[in-house]
């Protein structure tokens, strides 16, 4: 997999401060062409700080950006964009009243004729829509329908087919499956392969080792703002990675406090039983996040 | 993933969604409760008033002529609406440029200015426009809604006229406008009369349809259309695929203010003159008219089309009434009726169109 040598995108020892807080300290990745960089960390690790950096909404405080080989200097997201950097944002993505070939041509509208009588080339962007999405195995029953009547995950797959069709090189996913229920989620994930497999560099974010484990090159885990770890797939079990994910000593430190609470307390046999499903939990459970405390969470 | 191999149930089931979807697909449409709504309206007062000879060329032309105005700006309100904004000093804009002209062309002894036709309509074009830049700069650069910076450019504008008028006339009307040269010229653009079916109707018909079509192809047909859908569907989604948000909303205010100028010059050569508060409460009836065309208050969804059957509801109601004999008193019970039931009938449609399958 990591056989085409150097990255598309990287960034070495990037920084970002917001007055006196450090957002992202010394962070270092990288993706290659036609693979998947999984980036990964709970709420609050620096993960939305170091997409807008990516994508061109921030700019970093220290550190370097090197695209195809090349320092950059993104002034916004526009100026990414235009290199082939393409960033899909999980709530932004779309516009639900507009149909969706409407949709697809945002901003980027083919046009025919000219002077005063250039109009929208309406055959051309339904056909193309049409035949995009369909090169992306979506199959659309009508590009006429407002986006707002599809499924979450086909909304992020139509987002996914614009970013490819309008030349994207890097893909930048924010959280793409978060709010997705499984099945739908296997839709995306499929799209993010389909990607990969035209040659384009994409970048996973996730909360989710288990979405992110089978779609991934490698892992870049993120906490308090630095890289915790960067792994490729044959050095890490799915079991390592959920265990890091979680911040795995933390939890195990947590668990045994709750146990021994457990032995004294009134309330023995809950926080016992709160504490075995903790253990079990760094596991084998399949949640976005960490749990925040040792309530189980309702329907979990 | 698996659920797209079985082939003879989902041809079956396929057909059934196709049948729904005709539906559906209609009532996605926005202006279908205008229609809807226009239908009942007439065959109402065409069996209430139809010995008074309301289903009657003379009626019909009366209300065309009656809705065109306010079909002009509602059309304009239309599409800055669909983008996510509002304009309320629409009106405002209509008296000030009325007065504007009035004021260029009343000679110097009466306090005006006694410029000839032309260059005061061009001049006050121009200041129209300058209000609208003023709201279109305001509502950008402040980014605070716009509900309320044109409800106090509304007052600022309505006031201007009224001062600057009283300060150098005197008075709150000025009149004789057919006694300025350049006046035939005028008339025959702003206010001609066409005669068909042996009654009169007045040429800003034409205006308002030439507009409502220019305002459909726009919005269906041009890249521009694209991004006022985009723009007030949602503001961040589209600046970020490169929509220029700013010079939409920009070139919108421009639009309204414009077309509060085209109304104010055809009122005013059709009257022969202006009134300093010509054009109030125009504001609202113009955007209740583009929300029973089925515009969202919340944007991104409208057309023009529905907009101006929208007008002509309120045409029909007015003339209907008058026509009828009832209490003109009961015309707005009437037309408040008429939006309430628009905005349920089109929160219900939209509530449709945008479910999930």
């Amino acid at each position: 997999m990591s056989s085409n040598g150097s990255p598309l995108l990287e960034v070495k020892g990037i920084s970002k401060f917001f007055g006196s807080v450090i957002a992202l300290k010394d962070v270092s990745m990288f993706v290659r062409a036609g693979e998947v960089t999984c980036l990964l960390g709970d709420n609050g690790a620096g993960k939305s700080t170091l997409i807008k950096t990516l994508s061109g909404v921030y700019r970093a405080d220290e550190g370097e950006y090197l695209f195809e080989g090349e320092p950059m200097d993104f002034r916004s997201p526009r100026d990414a964009l235009e290199r082939g950097i393409a960033t899909v944002y999980q709530d932004l993505a779309m516009i639900p009243l507009l149909s969706i070939w409407r949709n697809f041509f945002l901003g980027s509208e083919p046009t025919r004729g000219w002077g005063p009588f250039r109009r929208y080339d309406v055959e051309y962007a339904t056909a193309t829509t049409r035949g995009e999405l369909s090169k992306m195995g979506i199959d659309i029953r009508d590009p006429d329908q407002p986006v707002g009547t599809l499924s979450g995950g086909e909304r992020q797959s139509v987002a996914i087919a614009r970013a490819v069709h309008f030349g994207a090189k890097v893909l930048i996913l924010d959280e793409p499956t978060a709010s997705l229920g499984v099945k739908q989620a296997g839709v995306v994930l499929r799209y993010i392969v389909q990607a990969k497999q035209r040659g384009i560099g994409v970048i996973f974010i996730s909360h989710n080792p288990h979405h992110a484990y089978p779609v991934g090159d490698h892992f870049v885990i993120l906490r308090r703002g630095q890289v915790y770890g960067d792994f490729t797939r044959n050095k890490l079990a799915l079991e390592g990675l959920v265990q890091m994910m979680a911040g795995g000593e933390e939890l195990e430190n947590l668990a045994h406090e709750l146990e021994r609470a457990a032995a004294g307390g009134a309330a023995a046999e809950d926080l016992r039983k709160a504490a075995a499903l903790l253990e079990a939990e760094t596991g084998t459970r399949e949640d976005r996040e960490p749990p925040p405390g040792p309530a189980p969470r309702p329907g979990g | 993933m698996a659920t797209e191999t079985a082939p003879p149930p989902a041809v079956a089931r396929d057909e059934r969604v196709r049948r729904v979807r005709l539906v559906s697909r209609l009532l996605s449409r926005p202006e279908l409760g205008a229609v809807v709504g226009l239908v009942v309206v007439w065959t109402f007062f065409a069996v209430v008033a139809f010995d008074n000879n309301f289903v009657s060329w003379s009626a019909t032309a009366a209300i065309l002529n009656r809705s065109a105005p306010l079909g002009i700006l509602a059309v304009a309100v239309a599409l800055l609406m669909i983008a996510g904004e509002f304009d309320l000093s629409i009106g405002s804009i209509l008296g000030f440029s009325g007065m504007a002209i009035m004021l260029l062309v009343t000679p110097e002894a009466a306090g005006g200015f006694g410029w000839s036709l032309w260059p005061a309509i061009l001049v006050a074009l121009s200041l129209a426009v300058l209000t609208g830049l003023v709201n279109g700069w305001l509502v950008i650069t402040t980014r605070l809604p716009s509900f309320i910076i044109t409800l106090g450019t509304l007052f600022i504008f309505r006031g201007l006229t009224v001062a600057i008028t009283r300060l150098r006339t005197n008075r709150t009307q000025l009149g004789n406008l057919d006694e300025v040269p350049g006046f035939d010229l005028t008339r025959k653009l702003f206010a001609a009369k066409l005669t068909l079916f042996g009654t009169n109707f007045n040429v800003s018909i034409l205006w308002w349809v030439g507009l409502t079509l220019l305002a459909t192809w726009v919005l269906l047909r041009t890249r521009q259309g694209n991004w006022i859908f985009g723009t007030g569907g949602a503001v961040d989604a589209a600046r970020n695929v490169g929509v220029p948000v700013r010079a939409v909303k920009m070139a919108l205010f421009l639009t309204t203010a414009t077309a509060g100028f085209l109304v104010a010059a055809i009122q005013a050569v059709e009257f022969t003159g202006a009134d300093t508060l010509r054009g109030q409460g125009q504001e609202f009836q113009a955007i209740i008219a583009a929300v029973v065309g089925g515009c969202l208050l919340t944007g991104g969804y409208g057309s023009a089309v529905g907009a101006s059957v929208g007008a002509l509801i309120f045409g029909l109601v007015q003339q209907g009434i008058v026509i009828t004999g009832i209490q003109g008193d009961w015309y707005q019970v009437f037309i408040g009726g008429v939006l309430v039931v628009a905005v349920i009938l089109n929160n219900f449609v939209r509530l449709k169109a945008a479910a999930r399958r």
